[in-house]
């Protein structure tokens, strides 16, 4: 993939019908106590009035430290949630509420890769089995033969000997079961798939063989992904536009290189500054801006700007006022006042 | 190991004049071996890895899972569990001492005074139904003649030190009280209690998100400089190395196949799997479009090593030599040390396989 390429394939997303549109989208768990009366005595806001949208052939980045709700985002595309409130619309439909034939449906377009290739694969099904069986399931290709076949393709797609149809997911790297993963999210032919911190638990040499993977499939079959990861230099690499979360809300939002180069939200400023780039050159020439204190519970976010806290550019207004997400420059949204100069 | 050396290393004039180096070493580890039995056949974790860390040193060792990095570190103070494991050869000498010759009773006494361990998982290697004081003033009790409320006082500014608020507070509470960072910062507060001359920190912030790394690493490094510990880290994360280490060991199925100073390893790589790591991290400074050249294949099975090179299936430089005899580590340049019979024209050979 040339790097024309991807700059040309950039300027035709923006123009282009949103796949996914998610609105206000807000998820609430309740907290309970008691053992035989069960109360509810609170609310874990994981997301908190969230909105992005994703055009086809687009990958958005979702960005953010544990606990700042970007799972919870994956898990209401896929349905795995129903949103407490807002839309989540997804090629024109509303998924929020589907029945549940309707989301079997949804689910040949909307696909998964999880993190833990070591829990996400069924220990005790065959590794053709486990990718044949979404094909069974919604009944895209009934012939036992033809499935067989399908599969073996898939796993040459994503780089596997089509022999390891035959072997249990224990029998393989935490690499090659990543790979299989993959493969049962392709057997679909999905539009659009959510990679929660898909490459997080491999090491870093197998790790960018998985990247490769991802990139050239979205060129092969242009699907958008939601890239769901902690680690920034992998989202840098693999995204078009980038959403930065904390405490359940979006921070900023931007093109991918707007986003690296020129940070608005102090929030996104502090997480690039304390990513360590390998080069101890550029490490002993950059200032770490260091964060004081820790995230606060998402159970009792703090008031107005749920950053100010820990924000060193915090003003009166961000203890009072909740930050909307605004305009900054074309395409680069900042939830910050001070930023926003009001 | 006198009094001169102690003071030349907290002497922060010195630190800058030797760039975080010192003549004398502390750890001088010599052909360590350490085997486990499994079903399988005998694992050879570590095969034979010889380095030191020098007083106040920053030394990190740096591999991916299963390389041996971390049994490595544990054989130095005899964590490994035996059987199924058992150092099977090679001299750990700590200020002259051989510690894998001490009596049980001895390298209790090591540990935790002469040199302590900082582990990856904050939450499973902190005791969760002691409160945070009681194994702080343990270890105190324990090496120290000190009385129980000199020890409280002492885990209280152990607490103050590693930033944690509300000290007081915090050590009547539990680990599940803390948070991951908090627990991490407690762990650091209980290596440091009897002022250990060698911290071994088994990736310490691994576990912890990049906001909450920067706070620790910034503290450990602080610590280094303020106290003069020297540190092992054992890590896998190359900007983590880059950041906080002076030397690097880099780690390939039990041996170390690259050593020298960070700047050398990380600007002129001569083993091709340091080369090949390098290539294929993601880099924030980088531009977006450059394309990652990832390690074909699998790090090899230890149970079936062979007499060549184990890097040989994955290296893009293997010539026949490489199949039928193991590369020892070899100078390229003063104390940057390769394990490859391709070192010398490594350089040459990038551009033209790349």
């Amino acid at each position: 993939m040339s790097v024309a390429e991807t700059i040309g394939d950039e300027n035709s997303l923006a123009d282009a019908e949103p796949l996914l549109r998610v609105e206000g989208l807000k998820m609430h768990f309740p907290v309970t106590e008691g053992l035989f009366m069960r109360r509810t005595v609170g609310h874990v806001k994981a997301v908190d009035g969230v909105s992005f949208t994703i055009a086809p052939g687009e990958t958005l980045g979702l960005v953010g430290e544990s606990g700042c709700g970007k799972t919870t985002v994956g898990r209401c595309i896929l349905r795995l949630e129903n949103p407490g409130a807002g839309k989540v619309v997804f090629a024109g439909t509303d998924i929020a509420g589907m029945k549940a034939s309707e989301i079997s449906k949804l689910r040949q377009d909307v696909q998964v890769i999880f993190q833990d290739p070591f829990s996400s694969l069924n220990p005790r099904q065959k590794i053709g089995s486990i990718i044949s069986e979404p094909l069974r399931v919604h009944g895209i290709i009934k012939d036992p033969t033809k499935r067989r076949e399908r599969v073996a393709e898939l796993l040459r797609i994503c780089g596997l000997n089509p022999r390891f149809a035959d072997r249990y997911p224990h029998e393989m790297s935490g690499g090659q079961r990543q790979r299989v993963g993959i493969a049962r999210a392709l057997s679909v032919n999905p539009k659009f798939i959510v990679c929660d911190e898909a490459v997080s638990a491999l090491d870093v040499s197998i790790q960018a063989q998985v990247i490769n993977l991802l990139e050239d499939l979205r060129e092969q079959f242009n699907f958008s992904y939601l890239f769901i990861a902690h680690d920034l230099s992998v989202v840098r690499h693999i995204c078009h536009r980038v959403a930065v979360m904390y405490l359940g809300k979006i921070a900023e939002l931007a093109d991918c290189d707007e986003l690296f180069d020129n940070p608005r939200h102090p929030y996104t400023q502090a997480l690039l500054s304390a990513v360590p780039v390998p080069d101890p050159t550029v490490e002993e020439a950059r200032s770490h801006q260091i964060l004081e204190g820790e995230v606060p519970s998402p159970m009792n976010p703090p008031s107005g700007c749920v950053f100010h806290p820990r924000c060193p550019q915090a003003i009166e207004t961000c203890r009072r006022e909740v930050p909307e997400l605004q305009e900054f420059s074309p395409g680069h949204m900042v939830a910050c006042p001070v930023v926003l100069g009001k | 190991m006198g009094f001169a050396s102690k003071n030349r290393v907290t002497n922060p004039k010195f630190w800058e004049a030797s760039g975080g180096w010192s003549l004398d070493s502390l750890l001088e580890i010599t052909d360590l071996t350490t085997e486990f039995d499994t079903s399988d056949g005998v694992v050879r974790a570590v095969g034979g890895i010889s380095y030191s860390v020098g007083v106040g040193e920053v030394v990190a060792i740096v591999g991916e899972s299963g390389c041996g990095k971390s049994v490595g570190a544990m054989s130095i103070l005899r964590l490994i569990p035996e059987p199924p494991g058992r150092i099977a050869k090679g001299q750990v000498l700590f200020e002259g001492r051989d510690l894998l010759k001490l009596s049980n009773a001895e390298i209790r006494d090591v540990r935790g005074r002469d040199i302590a361990m900082v582990f990856q998982e904050p939450m499973t290697s902190l005791n969760p139904v002691l409160s945070i004081g009681r194994q702080l003033t343990e270890t105190l009790l324990r090496h120290t003649d000190m009385s129980e409320s000199q020890a409280k006082d002492r885990a209280l500014d152990l607490l103050r030190q590693v930033g944690i608020s509300d000290p007081a507070r915090r050590l009547t509470q539990y680990p599940h009280h803390l948070s991951g960072g908090m627990r991490q910062r407690a762990m650091i507060a209980m290596a440091l209690c009897c002022e250990p001359k060698l911290i071994i920190a088994d990736e310490p912030t691994t576990a912890l998100d990049v906001t909450i790394q920067a706070q620790i690493l910034e503290l450990m490094k602080d610590l280094s400089e303020r106290l003069g510990v020297a540190q092992l880290i054992i890590t896998h994360n190359l900007g983590v190395v880059a950041r906080y280490a002076k030397r690097v060991n880099v780690m390939y199925a039990g041996k170390i196949v690259e050593m020298g100073t960070a700047k050398e390893i990380y600007h002129h790589p001569r083993h091709p799997y340091t080369l090949g790591l390098l290539a294929s991290v993601p880099r924030l400074d980088q531009p977006r479009g450059t394309i990652l050249i990832p390690i074909e294949g699998q790090p090899p099975d230890l149970t079936r090593l062979d007499e060549g090179c184990a890097f040989r299936p994955r290296c893009r430089f293997a010539t026949d030599r490489c199949a039928y005899e193991i590369p020892e580590l070899e100078s390229v340049a003063g104390d940057h040390m390769s394990a490859c019979w391709q070192h010398e024209d490594l350089d040459q050979k990038k551009g033209t396989a790349a």
